[in-house]
C-alpha cells in the first residue's frame, strides 16, 4: 500500500483524452492500478481518480509527464491530504438456498446491499473505500465468487471546494 | 492562455483595393480560412505534397500571394525540410500532407521533430468526418498513430473551429518547450462555410508556460557557482531554442568556464574559443569527458541528460553538484538526480546569474583542461589517401564555420559534429534524438529556402543519402544552391564500425559496393556533380562548388574502413573512451 498514489487529475471533457492518458501510462511504463473518469460539475471538465504505483520518483514523473498533455488542466497528488474515497463493488456469488441466510448476515454487517437475486446466485453491491471492498470481496470468496466488477476508486478532498493550485 | 491577434490587425490594416474587396467577403471555404490564417500568422513557406483529401487546400493555397509552396518528393522530405527551416529561422515550420499514406509519411518527420523540440505544424488531410472509422479509402488514424510523437494534435470536425485550432497549434508548437503539432483536416470541413474571424480568442486551459524558478534557487546556484573550483557547462540545444547564446558567451567568459555542447547544442557557443570543449558524450572530445568527469560542479542548460551523453549514469559527473537549467520541469531529476533543479528559459536564467555573480579565473582548472586538450587532441591518422575527416576539416576552414551544415545519420555525422567548427548560431542542422538517415537532404532544403543567401552544406553518407535521394529534384526545381558532400565509404559505416568492434568484424548486411554512380544520378537530376578520390583534389572541388552557386554533389570516395573515434562503447562510462 505505501507505493500506492491516488491522483486527481482534472482534464478537458474532449474525445481521446482518456487515450491520451493511457497512452502515457503504456509508453512510459507506469502502472496503473486504477482508473476512474467521469465529468464535474462543469459539463467540459472530467475528473479522473488514477492509482498509480511507484516510488516518489515515479510519482513525480507521472505528474510531470501529465501535466505536460495540453488537455490535462490538473494533477495532484491527494494521498496524503484529507480525503474521502470510495469503491463500488458488483459480486456475484454463488448462493445456493442453504447458504443465502449466511451470506445476507455478511451482507448486513458490510452495510452492503443484495440487488439481484437469481437461481442459485445473488449479486450484492457494496460502496466504501478500499479496505472495506477487499474486506467484503474476501468473505464472499468461501461462498464461490462467479463474477467480479469494481469500479475503481474515486476519490474528493474534505473541506471547502477543491482549490486549483 | 489567450492568444490576442495583435499580427492579425497588422496584417489587415495593409490591404490593397482588391484586398478590400475580398474583404467584404465574409464567408469563406474552410479550405480558404486555413490558408487565410496561415497567412495572418506570418507562415511564408509551405513544405507538402498533394492528394484526394487536400484538393481543397491546395486549390485554396493556388491563389495565395504570400505563401510560398515547395513541393518536395516525398513527404517525409516534406516533414525535415519543415523542421530544417524551423529550426534554421526560428520560425514554426509548416507542412501538408493528404490522408492516409500521405500523412503515415509524415510520421518519420514528426518524431524527428518531436525527439528534438522542433516548432512544427503539420496539417494533413482525412476522409470526411462521416466517412471516418469505416476503413475508407485512404484513411488512416493519423492522430492516433501520431499522439506519442506530438506536442499535441487536433482533428477538425467542425469549420468553425478552423481559425482558433490554427492558432492554438502554433501557440503550442513554438512556446514553451517547442514540438510539433498535428491538425488533421477532413476533406469535407474544407468545403463547409464559414465566417472569417481573424480577433477569435482561443482558450487552452490545459496549457500553462513552465513559471521560472525563484530567486532563490537561482540564488543558490549563483553561490555554488562563485564556490566552484572546477565548473563545466554542458549546453545544449534548449540554448539555441531560447537563443541564449550571447548570455552563454557572456557567462562563461565572466566566470572562466569550459563550455561542452551535445549535438543539439552544437553552434550554440563558438568553437574556435578557447573555453570551447567541443561535444562531450559518445563520440565526445577526450578533454570534454574528462572535464565533465573530474569537475565540481556540472552546470546542464537546456539539456535532457540523453544516454548518448551521459554513457553510464552511476559514474556520469560523479565529483560533480549538478544544476539543471530547463523550461521544460519533466526534464528535471528524469535520467539524472540533480542538486539545483532551475526551471526556465535559458536566457532569462543566464540573466539571472549574470546579475548575480562576480568576474571569476578558475586558473588551475583551465590549465589542467589546456594540458587535455594539447594529450588528447581530436585526431586521424593521416596517410595521404583520402581521409574522411580531412574533407570535413577542409569544409570547416574553407567555410569559417559560417556555414549552414546539415547533416545525414553515420559516421560522417560524427565527423562533421567533432571537426565542422561552427563559428555562428543556428548553423548545425542534425537528427539528435532520432537519429533519422535521410534527414540532411530534406534538412538542408528548408535550411535554404529560410536563408536563400546562405551558404548550405548537406554532409551526407552513401547510405543515408539514398533515403531521400529523391529530393534532389526538389532542389533542382527551386534551383537552391545546396551542396551535397557526399562522404562515400560504400558502407553502412557506423554499422560496420560497431560490427568491427563489437561483432567480430562480421559486417552483416552493411556493405553497400552495389551502389548508383552518384554522379551520373545527380546529373540525371540536373545536378552538377563531381567525383573525387585524392586528397589534393578536395579544396579546388569544394571551393569550385561553394563558388558555383548552383546545387552541386561531390562524390567523395573516402578511405573504407575509417572509425569514429574518440568512443565510449555503449552503456560505457564516459571516463573510459577507445580512442584508436
Ligand atoms: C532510418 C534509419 N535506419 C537505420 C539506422 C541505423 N543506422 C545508423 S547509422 C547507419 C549507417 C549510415 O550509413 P551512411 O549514411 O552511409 O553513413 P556512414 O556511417 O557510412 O558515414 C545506420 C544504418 C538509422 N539511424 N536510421
Ligand atoms: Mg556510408
Amino acid at each position: 500500500m505505501e507505493n500506492k498514489h491516488t491522483l486527481s487529475v482534472l482534464v478537458e471533457n474532449r474525445p481521446g483524452v482518456l487515450t491520451r492518458v493511457a497512452g502515457l501510462f503504456a509508453r512510459r511504463g507506469y502502472n496503473i492500478d486504477s482508473l476512474a473518469v467521469g465529468r464535474t460539475e462543469n459539463p467540459a471538465v472530467s475528473r479522473m481518480t488514477i492509482v498509480v504505483e511507484g516510488d516518489e520518483y515515479v510519482i513525480e514523473q507521472v505528474t510531470k509527464q501529465l501535466e505536460k498533455l495540453v488537455e490535462v488542466i490538473e494533477v495532484s497528488d491527494i494521498t496524503k491530504k484529507e480525503h474521502v474515497e470510495r469503491e463500488l463493488i458488483l459480486i456475484k456469488v454463488k448462493a445456493e438456498p442453504s447458504v443465502r441466510g449466511e451470506i445476507m448476515q455478511i451482507v448486513d454487517i458490510f452495510r452492503a446491499r443484495v440487488v439481484d437475486i437469481g437461481k442459485d446466485t445473488l449479486i450484492i453491491e457494496a460502496t466504501g473505500d478500499i479496505g472495506k471492498i477487499n474486506a467484503i470481496e474476501s468473505s464472499m470468496k468461501p461462498f464461490g465468487i462467479l463474477e467480479v466488477v469494481r469500479t475503481g476508486k474515486v476519490a474528493m478532498l474534505r473541506g471547502p471546494k477543491y482549490e486549483i493550485e | 492562455m489567450s492568444v490576442r491577434s495583435e499580427r492579425m490587425s497588422e496584417v489587415m490594416q495593409v490591404g490593397s483595393i482588391k484586398e478590400k474587396a475580398e474583404k467584404s467577403r465574409t464567408v469563406f471555404s474552410g479550405a480558404e480560412l486555413v490558408i487565410k490564417t496561415l497567412e495572418d500568422l506570418g507562415v511564408e513557406v509551405i513544405f507538402g505534397f498533394p492528394g484526394g483529401a487536400v484538393l481543397p487546400l491546395y486549390d485554396a493555397l493556388y491563389h495565395s500571394k504570400k505563401i510560398r509552396h515547395i513541393l518536395t518528393r516525398h513527404e517525409q522530405g516534406a516533414a525535415h525540410a519543415a523542421d530544417g527551416y524551423a529550426r534554421s529561422s526560428g520560425k514554426v515550420g509548416v507542412c501538408i500532407a493528404t490522408s492516409g499514406p500521405g500523412a503515415t509519411n509524415l510520421v518519420t518527420g514528426i518524431a524527428n521533430a518531436y525527439m528534438d523540440s522542433v516548432p512544427m505544424v503539420a496539417i494533413t488531410g482525412q476522409v470526411a468526418v462521416n466517412a471516418i472509422g469505416r476503413d475508407s479509402f485512404q484513411e488512416a488514424d493519423i492522430t492516433g498513430i501520431t499522439m506519442p510523437i506530438t506536442k499535441h494534435n487536433f482533428l477538425i470536425k467542425d469549420v468553425k473551429e478552423i481559425v482558433p485550432t490554427l492558432k492554438k497549434a502554433f501557440y503550442i508548437a513554438s512556446t514553451g518547450r517547442p514540438g510539433p503539432v498535428l491538425i488533421d483536416l477532413p476533406k469535407d470541413i474544407t468545403v463547409k462555410e464559414a465566417e472569417y474571424n481573424p480577433w477569435v480568442d482561443v482558450e487552452i486551459p490545459g496549457y500553462r508556460l513552465p513559471v521560472m524558478s525563484g530567486n532563490g534557487t537561482i540564488s543558490s546556484v549563483a553561490e555554488a557557482v562563485m564556490q566552484s573550483e572546477k565548473p563545466v557547462i554542458y549546453a545544449g540545444g534548449g540554448v539555441l531554442k531560447s537563443k541564449a547564446e550571447k548570455e552563454l558567451l557572456a557567462f562563461a567568459e565572466k566566470l572562466n568556464i569550459p563550455v561542452t555542447t551535445t549535438l543539439m547544442g552544437k553552434s550554440c557557443f563558438p568553437e574556435n574559443h578557447p573555453l570551447s570543449l567541443g561535444m562531450l558524450g559518445m563520440h565526445g572530445t577526450v578533454y570534454a569527458n574528462y572535464a565533465v568527469s573530474q569537475c565540481d560542479l556540472l552546470i546542464g542548460i537546456g539539456v535532457r541528460f540523453a544516454d548518448r551523453v551521459t554513457g553510464d549514469v552511476s559514474t556520469f559527473a560523479e565529483n560533480a553538484r549538478i544544476v539543471h537549467i530547463d523550461i521544460d520541469p519533466a526534464e528535471i531529476g528524469k535520467n539524472v538526480a540533480v542538486d539545483f533543479p532551475v526551471i526556465g528559459d535559458a536566457k532569462e536564467v543566464l540573466v539571472r546569474l549574470l546579475e548575480l555573480t562576480q568576474e571569476k579565473k578558475n586558473t588551475q582548472w583551465l590549465k589542467t583542461i589546456e594540458e587535455w586538450k594539447k594529450q588528447y587532441p581530436l585526431t586521424y591518422k593521416d596517410n595521404g589517401k583520402l581521409k574522411p575527416q580531412y574533407v570535413i576539416e577542409q569544409i570547416s576552414e574553407l567555410t569559417g564555420g559560417k556555414a549552414f551544415v546539415a547533416t545525414e545519420v553515420g559516421q560522417h555525422q560524427m565527423w562533421a559534429a567533432q571537426l565542422y567548427k561552427t563559428a555562428v548560431p543556428r548553423t548545425f542542422i542534425s537528427s539528435g534524438g532520432l537519429g533519422t538517415m535521410g534527414f540532411g537532404l530534406p534538412a538542408a532544403i528548408g535550411v535554404q529556402v529560410a536563408n536563400p543567401d546562405a551558404v548550405v552544406f548537406d554532409i551526407a553518407g552513401d547510405g543515408s543519402l539514398q533515403m531521400n535521394i529523391q529530393e534532389l529534384a526538389t532542389v533542382v526545381q527551386y534551383e537552391l544552391p545546396i551542396n551535397i558532400a557526399l562522404i562515400n565509404n560504400r558502407y553502412l559505416g557506423m554499422v560496420r564500425q560497431w560490427q568491427e568492434i563489437f561483432h567480430g568484424g562480421r559486417y552483416s548486411q552493411t556493405d553497400l559496393s552495389c551502389q548508383p554512380d552518384f554522379v551520373k544520378l545527380a546529373e540525371a537530376y540536373g545536378m552538377e556533380a563531381l567525383r573525387v578520390e585524392k586528397k589534393e583534389e578536395v579544396r579546388p572541388a569544394l571551393k569550385k562548388a561553394i563558388e558555383s552557386k548552383k546545387p552541386v554533389l561531390i562524390d567523395f570516395w573516402v578511405e573504407r574502413e575509417e572509425n569514429v573515434f574518440p568512443m565510449v562503447p555503449p552503456g560505457g562510462s564516459i571516463k573510459k573512451m577507445l580512442r584508436g
